[in-house]
């Protein structure tokens, strides 16, 4: 085990984590509502393919692209698709009171539905090896701060990322911040814990959960758009890892206990507990299935010891799942 | 009521006291056909095709030969089977998301006594061990979450769902474990030569007997849910754990007895999946199935009758798509667009079974 194999390590679980933390966050947003929105892997594969589709066609047609489009378009049709996710589960939920569960599974069947679909497509026309690549937006993506002899150790460790790394952990404090510190973070909360008596305070109900639910998924796409741009570098496999990974992100909510900045450490055990195979010696290519399964087994420990311990501030929103209607007493 | 008239909204929602049963069901078939047109409206938008022809090959593909048909009715059983299995487990309101695994671990016990016995023990023996071990190994899967549930109110959703992905890395070491030949990564055809742990066909047909037992548990399902005292237990402990208590109905042993149904129903759903469809085990022998079922087995609200309309449903179009993508270079996921689609439109159709909305000024306006 050299430090080289640890650098690598390290930064495998910090990339990896990323894309599960921005889909953890999103989901702690939209579950701080009340919704428990099941379909956060297929609003993953809707930010990641949405991102890619609208590179890919900037740089299709533009000989010359410039870095700083292909940025913000691939950025906005990112999140700008993942929300319509959220609109699309929040209406279903919310105003027609669908039940969340059974929506948020479709929403996953959907998405990546249309992500494979699309992606497949994509990978078709962009002809010759039958592989997309936007090999400009990624770049942009991929650009670390420095170059890598920079800083030595520390440089290779913290600074060795694209901006997408530094981003979530940014969005996991401000959302930790708004949660707690503002006035329209304590409302949320209060939705999401007992809607009716926030209704009776005259806070929108439905205005906050449909916020807090497309936002939510907006962020949550984002790992999708990081997981194509920054992580497989711009291409993209019909492969079902989005969809894995999304479900790490549910689980990640959980093992955060509902807490952003959580999210943050959280997400790199993952990383690092999916990873850590690498600098095990002598392992069989079987045996690393065998340890992919560690950051599910740890969320589960997590869920048993939550429960057992039954302490009110690590508890899921209290009217999480549920469906609000003001006539219903 | 007339002089607030300027306050009250444009629309209201109120509760429907009770629908008539063929005006529900007017309402779903509306919202199913809705659907196809949004789906028709797709594959048209991608394909240029006329969407009448576009129904026309869906339909090909489903029954056009006698062969797809059968490929229709057996993966119909599948979807079925494992909703059967889950409707107990909803029925008591509990979220059991855990299927796709209950049905792996179940697919994966199949698999290995039949790698590991076939030709020692005569098929028919074997298929019945291979269908006790797999209710075991479901059961079992099940009860795990059940158990913590039980006593420490452990989140079920959640704790099922991660078991899945415990279940699909767990298939997959199994893969590469038994895999053949070496480095392809995958199990190939078990006993390809001598077919020994395979279902016989029945009846002349090669997946007779996937339907007969799955037809078997279907009936039975809706018997026991609806006749037996266990059934009448689930349906109190799902509306109202307190009124489960005060009845002397011991919740936590309804709890995980249902949830060990469930899982073993699952399990044997894996079990007909590989000695009954594939005879080899891959992490896609669930293959998403598990998650399509809970939405068959929500909707058709644990009726296992009404789950068979929605099953064959939900294949009809998967095998009609398949067909169309592969006739027009597409890829497959284009069947979990237009499923994903369909159920949509299902769910938010339940809104207008169970809600009715009042238009401003309409004639309930100043009825009431």
């Amino acid at each position: 085990m050299t430090v080289d194999q640890i650098v690598q390590l390290i930064q495998s679980a910090v990339q990896f984590g990323t894309v599960i933390m921005f889909g953890a966050i999103g989901e702690i947003l939209t579950e701080k509502s009340g919704n428990l929105n099941l379909g956060v892997p297929g609003i993953m594969y809707l930010g990641g393919i949405a991102g890619l589709a609208a590179s890919f066609f900037y740089e299709f047609n533009n000989p010359a692209p410039s870095g700083l489009v292909c940025l913000v378009i691939s950025f906005l049709a990112a999140f700008a698709a993942s929300a319509l996710g959220g609109l699309l589960y929040s209406f279903l939920t919310i105003t027609l009171r669908a039940n969340q569960n059974v929506t948020g599974l479709t929403l996953t069947i959907f998405g990546g539905g249309v992500a494979n679909f699309f992606g497949g497509t994509l990978n078709s026309m962009a002809g010759g090896v039958g592989q997309i690549s936007v090999a400009t937006t990624s770049a942009v993506y991929r650009a670390s701060i420095h170059s890598v002899t920079d800083f030595g150790l520390v440089g290779r460790l913290l600074l060795n990322y694209g901006f997408m790394v530094y981003l979530a952990i940014v969005l996991a404090v401000v959302l930790q911040l708004f949660l707690n510190r503002t006035r329209m973070g304590l409302n949320l909360r209060a939705v999401g814990e007992n809607p009716a008596t926030a209704d009776a305070a005259g806070i929108n109900v439905a205005r906050n959960k449909y916020l807090a639910t497309c936002v939510g998924a907006g962020i949550s796409g984002l790992g999708g758009l990081y997981y194509t741009m920054d992580y497989i570098k711009g291409t993209w496999a019909n492969d079902g890892t989005i969809e894995s990974l999304g479900w790490l992100a549910v689980a990640l909510v959980i093992f955060a206990t509902w807490r952003s900045v959580n999210a943050i450490w959280g997400s790199y055990l993952f990383g690092l507990l999916f990873w850590v195979y690498l600098i095990i010696p002598g392992l069989g290519r079987r045996d690393t299935y065998l340890f992919n399964m560690l950051p599910y087994l740890v969320t589960i420990a997590v869920l048993i010891f939550v429960s057992l311990r039954n302490k009110k501030e690590n508890q899921p929103p209290a009217s999480l799942g549920l469906a609000y209607f003001r006539e219903e007493r | 009521m007339t002089q607030v008239k300027s306050k009250e909204p444009l629309l209201r929602i109120a509760k429907r006291d009770a629908i008539p049963r063929p005006k529900a069901w007017a309402i779903r078939i509306i919202a199913v056909l809705l659907s196809l047109v949004v789906s028709g409206v797709f594959i048209f938008a991608v394909t240029k095709l006329n969407p009448i022809a576009v129904y026309q090959g869906i339909f090909d593909g489903a029954f056009g030969t006698p062969r797809r048909s059968w490929v229709t009715i057996r993966e119909a059983m599948m979807l079925l089977c494992i909703g059967v299995g889950l409707a107990p487990a909803f029925k008591m309101r509990f979220w059991n998301i855990g299927a796709e695994g209950q049905i792996l671990i179940g697919g994966i016990v199949t698999a290995g006594f039949m790698r590991a016995f076939g030709g020692d023990i005569p098929t028919p023996a074997l298929l019945v061990i291979m269908a006790v071990v797999s209710l075991l190994a479901g059961a079992a899967w099940g009860m795990v979450p059940a158990t913590f549930k039980a006593f420490w109110n452990t989140n079920e959703t959640l704790f099922t769902l991660m078991m899945n992905y415990v279940a699909i890395q767990l298939t997959s070491y199994f893969v590469a474990l038994w895999e053949n030949p070496v480095g392809s990564n995958t199990v190939g055809v078990i006993n390809q030569q001598t077919r020994d742990g395979w279902f016989p066909a029945i009846f002349g047909q090669e997946y007779g007997l996937n339907v007969l037992l799955v037809m078997l548990l279907t009936v039975g399902m809706f018997l026991y849910l609806r006749y037996s005292k266990q059934g009448y237990e689930i349906s109190v402990v799902g509306d109202s754990e307190n009124t489960a208590r005060y009845a002397g109905i011991n919740v936590k042993k309804v709890t995980i007895r249902t949830m060990a149904i469930s899982g073993a129903i699952c399990g044997l759903a894996g079990f007909i999946a590989v000695a009954g469809a594939s005879h080899t085990i891959s992490t896609s022998t669930a293959g998403g199935r598990g998650f399509t079922a809970i939405i068959v087995a929500w909707l058709a609200q644990f009726n296992t009758f009404v789950m068979i309309l929605i099953s064959f449903l939900l294949v009809f179009l998967q095998q009609g798509a398949i067909r169309i993508a592969s006739l027009y270079n597409l890829n497959d996921y284009a069947s979990n667009i237009i499923t994903g689609i369909i159920l949509f439109f299902i769910l938010g159709s339940e809104f207008f079974i169970n809600y009715r909305v009042i238009l401003r000024g309409g004639k309930e306006g100043g009825k009431k």
